[in-house]
Parts: structure tokens; sequence; C-alpha cells
């Protein structure tokens, strides 16, 4: 098996949407989440820390995992060469077990920067809708992904100046 | 929930003012990074990605394994227990250090930031350090009351490489109604 490479930077432009990730998410899901990213805080294992000392409607996603989350989406799209530079996202409400979460993204640029690394740029949105909650929005990124510029480059083999996320 | 974040110092006690901008807790983990301990993230996420899971690709693109670059945190993470700990061992100690100092008994974390450099590698022994930008005036959401606060850590190989940053900002607050309580 090699390496594919199914986005090329000079395919993309700004305003490509990507397709919809949905996730029905279980108790598991959010459990083995936190342990995966040695999160052993309670409120993402524990139901009674979760709903009366927070007081939030269960165990939720933690951050970390939230990320990985993130990264599994935008690599879904790249493949294996698209390597993230940076993330930010901001957490409005929590992802419960019962939900359904979507993850869906925008390219909002697209760039070759001074060392040639090719860049995007993206808005992802995290919704969720549960049995006994409304669809809502539970977190926004942007995230910036460097993707290969021709069938042979590498983002990967970036290092120092050449990489500037 | 909305992170409202700002650099107050003017209403800060004086012993939260001098720690801002300056490094704590620079610490090496105690453990190496470890490749199977990845696949708990790529099976949580049912992450299929070959870079993580086919070591032909792994070669080819990074010169053989890395780790799944979002798991940046997790190298820090200290075990729940180990012999000689006292108490819950926690990952952002500076965290849990303002909850105790402004007495906010509950805490979320509402934003955060990656910024990834050099890979991280099966072997490596990751080292940080934290460092609190800002610290907000009281605020009320519909949690509770309490103050917004930004906390960066910069991440770093054996080789002294920089791995990473990331940019923490989490909310400690008091319940409404809630009078009492210890800092957890």
């Amino acid at each position: 098996m090699t390496a594919s490479a199914p986005v090329l930077h000079p395919s993309v432009a700004v305003d490509d949407t990507l397709p919809d990730l949905i996730v029905e998410v279980t108790p598991t899901t959010v459990v083995l989440g936190a342990l995966a990213s040695r999160d052993w805080r309670p409120m993402h294992h524990d139901f009674k820390f979760a709903t009366e000392r927070n007081g939030v409607a269960d165990i939720f996603l933690n951050t970390p995992n939230q990320a990985a989350w993130f990264e599994r989406y935008v690599t879904d799209w790249t493949g294996p060469r698209g390597r993230i530079g940076r993330m930010t996202f901001r957490m409005r409400d929590s992802v419960f077990p019962g939900d359904a979460m979507t993850f869906s993204a925008t390219v909002t640029a697209a760039e070759v920067d001074e060392s040639g690394c090719g860049w995007v740029d993206l808005d992802v949105t995290l919704r969720a809708v549960g049995p006994d909650r409304p669809e809502r929005v539970c977190s926004t990124c942007s995230a910036r992904v460097a993707v290969p510029v021709t069938a042979d480059d590498n983002p990967w083999s970036r290092r120092g100046d050449d990489w500037r996320p | 929930m909305t992170a409202e974040t700002e650099t107050a110092e003017h209403d800060l006690p004086d012993d939260i003012v001098v720690l801002i901008d300056v490094p704590q807790y620079e610490r090496a983990a105690t453990f190496d990074v470890e490749r199977g301990y990845s696949y708990n993230t790529l099976a949580a996420t049912q992450n299929g990605n070959p870079l993580f899971w086919d070591d032909e690709v792994a070669d080819e693109l990074t010169d053989g394994a890395i780790a799944v670059p979002t798991t940046l945190s997790l190298w820090m993470r200290p075990h729940f227990w180990e012999p000689g700990a006292d108490g819950e061992q926690v990952a952002l100690q500076v965290h849990f250090d303002l909850k105790a100092r402004f007495d906010l008994p509950e805490a979320v974390m509402t934003d955060n930031t990656l910024i990834l450099h050099e890979p991280v590698r099966p072997g490596d022994r990751i080292s940080h350090r934290q460092v609190l930008r800002s610290v907000s005036g009281p605020k009320t959401t519909k949690l509770g009351s309490g103050r917004f606060w930004v906390i960066d850590i910069e991440y770093l190989n054996q080789r002294d490489e920089l791995v990473g940053v990331e940019s923490y900002t989490g909310f400690g607050y008091r319940r409404a109604g809630d009078t009492g309580g210890d800092a957890s």
C-alpha cells in the first residue's frame, strides 16, 4: 500500500465544501475518548458527577478527544499526506451520549506560502442533536492543513523554516 | 456558554499578576511516547488514516511511525496514580491552581488551540511548561459565576525540538446558589 493523495492543492477552491460526517455518540464514545487522551476527570465518565456536580445533562466529550475528531474529519478528506498545522476550536455546548454529531466544513482560503507549502483553511462545524435536545452548534473550529501542491509533494517532509503553521 | 477573556490585571490579586507570562511547572513526562497508546485515540475516533495503521505509508511519508498529532497533550498527562503520589494527579496544574485560588469549585474548557510542529514519534520523551496568559474579571454565564483564564503550553521533545504549542481557555465557576464546596 502506498500513500495516495486524493486532495491536491490546485484542485481546492474557496467555498468548496467537505462531505458531512455523522457519528452516533454513545457512553462508550465519550469514555473511550477520554481515556484514550488520558483524561481522568470524572465529568467524562461519571454520570452523577457530571449531572449533580457540574450541572450538565450527562457525561460529555472532552477537549482533546474533540480535537482528535476534528483531525479525523479533516484528514478523511485530505488523505494521509494532509498535515494539520493549526487548529482552533470553541466549545459552545457539550456533546452527550445519545446525540448524533455531524461534522461539516467549508474551505475559507487556499494559498501557497513563500516556502511552497500549500495551505487550506477550513471552517469546521460540529452540530449535535439528541432525543431530548434540539439540534445545536456545539463547536466551531478553524483548521489550517497543508496538502500537496503536486502529486509527489509531501507536506510531512517540511521542517524548520519550511514549516510555518 | 461563550468564552470571554481579557487581561484585567487591574482587578487581579498581586499573587496572580506576578504569574502572568511566567513559565511554570517545567517538567518532563514520566513515560515515553508509545505507539500502542495512539491506537486508543484512533479507535475512539474511528480514524482509519493509513499513516497510522500502515508501516509502508508511515515509512514513505514520515520516515517511520508518528503519534496522532492531536494527541499532543496526552504524552504529558500524568498517571492517575503512581507510587508516592499525593492525591489526584492532574495534567494542567495552573488551571487547578486558579480554581483553588479563586475558590471556584467547577470548571470547563471553552477554547483550545493546537499549533503542530515537529511530529511526535514513538520513543520520544516529551517535556512541557505552562504559562498563564490572562485572567478575566468576574463573569457570569449560564453555568454560573467565575472567571475565564488562558493558559499556554509549550511541548518539546528530548532533543529540545518544538513539537507543538497548545492554548486553553478555561472557565472556573461557582454554580448559582452554591455557596460552599471544595475545589475539584
